[in-house]
């Protein structure tokens, strides 16, 4: 009686643990397939300019909005948080800081993830249920060329021109809260922003957005290449495209603040 | 140099512990149109797909003008065309880009001659010039089939395979892809392997007959030759009954 209970208890152990190993071997190995195909011609230059503008134009609006709101809200935490020790010269600072670091490339991420990781997840993962995958491969095309690596460089690329985007937008929000609301000086505002604009900030922004340009796509095209049962499996392929992504975009951010300003 | 084609030896194949394919031999001979029959779930597909190496047996071997195909790298499809049981055309291309995919995407043809050498190929398989602008999601099943069967014959390839090519299609339309099949076969050249559970169809576009049954070949033969058999598997199948030695698992 008892050893069959332990049994059962190795089993419920066990079993996730086999199949979390499983799943990590065939992700490394995806990982691995995708990065070498990045590299082997041919490189198909109309689907790259396709995915380019899916996940950079498009997504103009709703990063701007985002990073819009995210400094206007900085500003204002910022005053409420300090205007009694009479410092209103740093909101400026900490916008700036706030957006650069850490809200314009997290954000979004967390947008293009919502966006385009689950896009991509679902349309690949149609692809796979309805074999347009293996027609692929019998028409001597490398799904890995053709499909993913086009998703995987047109998110490296296009998501740090994104987060600049989503610096200016997020600065101008806290701009607006400043001058407008605030009552702070227009100029003094601008003064203090650019007396504080750092080189280091931007790049820390830009190579955060590259990293999760990375993880969203890689982690959509993987979901959707694996995904199986129809509808059913498409629809798991999305969620869990779009969860696994922003976790590890979380991860990442935190594991790339702490390479920049490690002493 | 053998007579045979294609040449499948022992071929093994298991997915956890429910055994596919459980030791298949098959020879398809040059030029020839050999029918695999069987019911749901015995293997038709996987046995396909493993000679064109989107799945990988576990052991065995497969012969294509006596070059071994498993684990080789060399590209193997260019000599084969196959024709799906939903059609699968890209739908972000048009019906055109479909058909020309080999051509644009492989042999980098510029767009307007591909266009062309695709159209040709559509009113070769029944469709008209203005099929060619339209996104597959706007065909009808018997037109996506054609469709399917134009982007298959492209590149003339030597083998061309149909999986459940009248799967879903009304018995005329059927009846209409399976003359295309046989015309589009017999204009290349080209040997074909069908996998179908349509027994009309098998009729039709067959030479020779093998069926399949818990992951092995059972029977091979001709048309002929199956109607005049006394295997029991066979017998019962052909005639669609309830009664005999195949068990449906419901």
């Amino acid at each position: 009686m008892l050893r069959k209970t332990f049994e059962t208890f190795v089993q419920a152990l066990g079993r996730p643990l086999v199949s979390f190993i499983i799943n990590l071997g065939y992700f490394t190995q995806f990982v691995a397939k995708s990065v070498y195909n990045c590299f082997i011609p041919p490189f198909y230059l109309k689907l790259f300019g396709k995915q380019f503008l899916d996940i950079g134009f498009y997504s103009l609006p709703v990063v701007g909005l985002t990073t819009l709101f995210a400094g206007m809200v900085i500003a204002i935490q910022t005053y409420s948080g300090i205007s009694e020790y009479g410092a209103e010269g740093v909101v400026a600072s900490v916008v700036l800081i706030s957006v650069t670091r850490e809200l314009a490339p997290v954000l979004s991420a967390l947008m293009v993830a919502g966006r385009i990781g689950a896009a991509m997840a679902a349309e690949i993962g149609t692809m796979r249920v309805t074999e347009q995958i293996d027609a692929l491969i019998t028409l001597s095309a490398n799904p890995f060329r053709y499909l993913i690596a086009p998703r995987i460089w047109a998110a490296i690329i296009v998501m740090p021109l994104l987060v600049l985007f989503g610096d200016v937008i997020g600065i101008f929000g806290g701009y607006l809260v400043g001058v407008y609301k605030l009552d702070f000086n227009p100029a003094n505002y601008i003064n203090n922003t650019a007396d504080n604009l750092q080189a280091i900030d931007i790049i820390m922004g830009v190579v955060k957005a590259a990293v999760f340009g990375f993880v969203v796509a890689v982690m959509g095209c993987y979901h959707g290449y694996r995904s199986k049962g129809g509808a059913q499996g498409v629809g798991e392929a999305t969620t869990n495209s779009v969860v696994t992504s922003s976790i590890l975009i979380l991860i990442f951010n935190y594991l790339i603040t702490e390479l920049f300003f490690a002493r | 140099m053998s007579d045979n084609k294609i040449e499948i030896r022992n071929l093994y194949k298991a997915f956890g512990k429910k055994k596919v394919l459980d030791g298949v031999d098959l020879d398809v001979k040059n030029g020839e149109s050999l029918v695999v029959i069987g019911g749901s779930g015995t293997g038709k597909s996987v046995l396909i797909k493993c000679i064109q190496g989107l799945l990988t047996p576990d052991a065995g071997s497969i012969k294509i003008d006596d070059e071994e195909v498993i684990g080789t790298s060399k590209n193997i499809h260019e000599k084969m065309g196959m024709l799906f049981q939903g059609a699968a055309l890209f739908d972000s291309l048009s019906v055109w880009e479909n058909v020309a995919f080999v051509l644009l995407e492989n042999n980098r043809m510029p767009r307007k001659d591909a266009r062309l050498e695709a159209i040709r190929v559509l009113r070769q398989v029944g469709l008209a010039p203005e099929v060619a602008d339209l996104s597959p999601a706007e065909l009808s099943g018997g037109m996506q089939k054609r469709v399917g069967l134009a982007r298959a014959i492209m590149n003339k390839p030597e083998i061309i395979f149909f999986d459940e090519p009248t799967t879903g299609l009304d018995p005329i339309m059927a009846d209409v892809i399976n003359d295309l099949i046989i015309e589009s076969a017999k204009g290349l050249g080209a040997t074909t392997l069908t996998i179908t559970h349509d027994m009309a169809s098998a009729r039709k576009i067959a030479d020779r007959i093998a069926m399949l049954y818990k992951g092995k070949i059972i029977w091979v033969g001709s048309v002929k030759d199956m109607d005049k058999s006394d295997n029991p598997y066979l017998k019962q199948f052909i005639s669609g009954s309830s009664q005999g030695p195949i068990q449906m698992e419901v």
